[in-house]
């Protein structure tokens, strides 16, 4: 027995970033919106302060703010000839699964993607021509421009409450910045986070080998801020832990902190917690959706909540999962490169070494989720050649560090034992006189890989899980190889006392261990409806009243986090609703 | 091996047990004048292991963390009551575990796929690697000589260990490995890392609040450690 709700203009489903942002937005333009979550209320007063939000072992280990894997994960494998099993616990990448979702966790590293990404196919053909280009490399323009996104990036950046130093303020380059960066309209509301001892060591080693370091932008206040809303953050304290983290300073910019108490203190606004979507309901004509089914978690029942206008803003993942529950566009087949949901599923590759050196004090216990100092000269560099190396896309390299509490981060030379009196004497040494040189690299979409429903494993309600069909290709392989190099390289120049040398994976990608939560892809935006599932305003091609929002319509994955891009779309999202679909309810861009 | 010399075994080992706890190495000021609270969890006392067990677990703690003049040794940290106490508990249980089948080994880079409970799975490797210390030795793990310990530690670590029951050796070692770093690292208020002694080893301060002005101050220099946990703080 199904209860059918009264129905509202907008429902909501997933309340972090995109679904605050928009919830809010739309909320205050008048409409009546439900938002509906899965996870509980958790707020900084009463879940994320002293003492007990620092546990290691809770958040980190635990996973206390992740999605619980025990009612509804993924299957898994590499390639479509491997039978694909379940994740049976969270290892590789992290959903979160509160209100505020990843937005609580994550480390508030924001960057602004640029045309580099946007215009990935055009640019490289046209440089290098197509053969360069792999056959079942399937990247494609996103039609959408940095032009277009540079104020809503703003925006976002006003929001989160993001510390940083411009490098290309309307055109001019500025010294301390990154200078391959897309113009800048604004300087970030927030001057960039104390440098640690780490990265300080690393950006006079990348300067001194002719690379442009600078500070990583991140959505931790670097001085006690109050966002163009409102919303009050106090200043970082570098406590740290902050990745898997609620912040008990208020100073990470996070949703809950945010747009979502501005949504719910609007009376058009309405949350209901505990409340799992399974499916979107598509109308009798196939070309809108009328509302979303859910069950109640607190007792079973299952409900139908009629709305106007459905906006799914779960996890990326979670996107499409319920995109493909929901019977909503064509399921993407990788052998005979039909349809379009579940294509271009993207993950991110990387590398690092450790240096050690004796008799320096990093205090690795000392930071910032964001206090890195980066460099993109293999990034969004132009200049940089990719054609003798024969890969697409880029990696930045990067030093700092994030989260390295001790159950996690105890890095000892290679070759140390892994227990007794050599391993404890090695673990007290160099705890706190090693640092890390990171590169995190792009993936280029893959016709192989992707997403559909498993035919053998159900979640907790009964539904198929949803199947992440991944592996690293020759383009990521050849990438790592290159910047193995390049860390090697900038890692000897600071000449350590002992050094774990990056080495590139050849390995397939594994579920454990923790590698990112930047998974994107599955419902990918793009300019026509046979090769994207939404359009640029992230409106489903099929059902024009239904709009997906989320890194899930990214057509490829950059080497940069994904929550800028997320955030700029979401704010471009709410506009092109607000001005433009509320006033004529019908497709924003002609199929 | 007899029930009697388990039983007589035991008893000398809760001696030992209580001797060390009495004898715990002199604390630093701090934690001195700052008496530390008492939780359920760093009471001594099995929730879920049972003799057998406990002797093991007390043994491999013992092995991978021996006294010297960094740490005291590993039960004296309390790394068995952490182990014990997270078995017993909802991980122990299984709790966020996907537990439907149908169950196959799959590859590697698909992660765990076996249909034990992490508390399962420490039953069973338990009683897997005595019988393989049995077989090769003539006596359980906890009664071997300190190198041969050693060498079944290796076995299990480097994978050339296969148990005759079928349970996969390395998914073992892994669970055993990352519960013994957990029991030394994490926040004492989970029964391990008694006296902060795993945060005292590397320098780590703990549950420390504010770093703010820290980060300049101790900008490569030595921090003053005195590890703060929740329990001093609440």
């Amino acid at each position: 027995m199904v209860t059918r709700l009264k129905e509202v203009d907008v429902v909501v489903v997933g309340l972090g970033w995109t679904g605050g942002i928009l919830g809010k937005e739309l909320a205050e333009a008048g409409l009546k919106v439900v938002a509906l979550e899965r996870g509980a209320m958790r707020t900084s007063d009463n879940d994320y302060s002293l003492p007990n939000i620092r546990d290691e072992l809770r958040y980190v280990v635990r996973h206390d703010l992740m999605q619980n894997t025990a009612r509804d994960t993924l299957t898994i494998r590499n390639n479509p000839s491997q039978e694909a099993l379940p994740m049976r616990r969270l290892g590789s990448f992290l959903p979160g699964e509160v209100v505020g979702g990843s937005g609580v966790h994550w480390s508030g590293h924001t960057w602004r993607w640029t045309d580099m990404e946007f215009k990935v196919r055009s640019q490289y053909e046209e440089r290098y021509g197509k053969n360069f280009i792999p056959a079942d490399m399937t990247i494609q323009d996103w039609g959408i421009t940095y032009a277009e996104l540079e104020p809503y990036y703003d925006k976002f950046e006003r929001v989160a409450a993001v510390s940083g130093k411009a490098g290309n303020l309307r055109g001019q380059i500025q010294p301390g910045g990154n200078p391959f960066e897309a113009p800048r309209a604004n300087e970030y509301p927030l001057p960039p986070l104390t440098t640690i001892l780490a990265s300080e060591m690393f950006a006079a080693a990348a300067k001194s080998s002719g690379y442009h370091p600078f500070p990583r932008p991140a959505a931790n206040a670097s001085r006690a801020y109050t966002n163009p809303d409102g919303a009050k953050f106090g200043a970082c304290q570098y406590c740290g832990y902050c990745q898997r983290f609620g912040c008990e300073a208020n100073a990470k910019g996070s949703p809950h902190i945010t747009v979502i108490p501005l949504a719910m203190s609007n009376p058009n606004f309405e949350l209901r917690t505990y409340s799992w979507v399974t499916k979107v309901i598509k109308d009798s004509d196939g070309k809108r959706v009328s509302g979303v089914s859910y069950t109640n978690l607190l007792n079973g029942e299952e409900l139908e909540q009629p709305a106007g206008m459905v906006l799914l803003c779960a996890y990326a993942i979670n996107n499409v999962h319920l995109m493909l529950l929901s019977g909503i566009g064509q399921p993407y087949d990788p052998v005979a490169q039909t349809g379009v949901i579940g294509k271009n599923y993207c993950y991110q590759t990387g590398t690092g070494a450790t240096l050690f050196f004796q008799g320096r004090r990093f205090n690795p216990f000392m930071s910032a989720g964001g206090s890195n100092v980066t460099m993109d000269d293999y990034n969004i560099n132009w200049e940089f050649d990719r054609g003798p190396h024969g890969f697409i896309g880029g990696y930045n390299v990067a030093a700092g560090f994030n989260t390295a509490l001790p159950i996690g981060y105890r890095p000892v030379p290679s070759g140390t034992p892994q227990w007794g009196k050599a391993w404890k004497k090695a673990t007290a040494e160099w705890y706190q006189t090693a640092m890390n040189i990171g590169a995190s690299g792009a993936v280029m979409a893959n016709r192989y890989n992707c997403y559909d429903l498993d035919p053998t494993y159900r979640n907790a309600l009964g539904q198929p899980l949803m199947r992440m069909t991944f592996d690293y290709k020759a383009n990521e392989h050849k990438m790592g190889q290159h910047a193995a190099k390049v860390v090697n390289d900038i890692a000897r120049s600071m000449n350590p006392t002992h050094l774990n040398p990056a080495v590139a994976r050849t390995q397939p990608w594994t579920v454990v261990p923790y590698q990112s939560t930047h998974n994107t892809g599955g419902t990918i935006m793009g300019t026509s409806p046979r090769e994207s599932a939404v359009n640029k305003y992230l409106q489903s091609w099929d059902c024009h009243n239904l709009f997906v929002v989320g890194a899930n319509v990214f057509p490829h994955n950059a080497s940069y986090n994904p929550t800028g891009p997320v955030g700029a779309l979401a704010y471009w999202t709410a506009d092109a609703i607000k001005n433009r679909y509320v006033k004529n309810p019908a497709p924003l861009v002609p199929a | 091996m007899t029930e009697q010399g388990l039983g007589r075994r035991d008893f000398l080992k809760g001696a030992v047990v209580g001797g060390a706890a009495a004898a715990t190495p002199s604390l630093g000021e701090s934690a001195q004048a700052q008496p530390q609270a008492t939780t359920e969890a760093t009471a001594t006392g099995y929730a879920f292991l049972n003799f057998v067990e406990a002797a093991f677990v007390e043994a491999l703690v013992d092995h991978m963390v021996p006294a010297d003049e960094l740490s005291p040794k590993g039960t004296d940290i309390g790394i068995n009551i952490y182990i014990d106490r997270a078995l017993a508990g909802s991980w122990g249980k299984g709790e966020r575990l996907y537990m439907q089948g149908p169950w196959r080994l799959g590859v590697p880079s698909q992660g765990y796929q076996l249909p034990l409970t992490p508390a399962q799975l420490y039953r069973a490797g338990i009683e897997a690697t005595n019988a393989h210390c049995r077989k090769s030795y003539g006596k359980t793990f906890d009664l071997l000589s300190e190198s041969q310990r050693e060498e079944v530690l290796a076995a299990l670590s480097s994978g050339k260990l296969a148990f005759e029951n079928g349970l996969p050796a390395r998914v073992f070692w892994t669970t055993l490995y990352q519960t013994v770093m957990e029991g030394m690292f994490s926040d004492p208020i989970h029964g391990g890392n008694r006296e902060k002694a795993g945060w005292k080893l590397i320098g780590f301060p703990g549950a420390i609040a504010v770093n703010r002005e820290n980060v300049q101050k101790f900008r490569d220099k030595k921090f003053p450690v005195d590890p703060v946990g929740i329990a001093d703080m609440s």
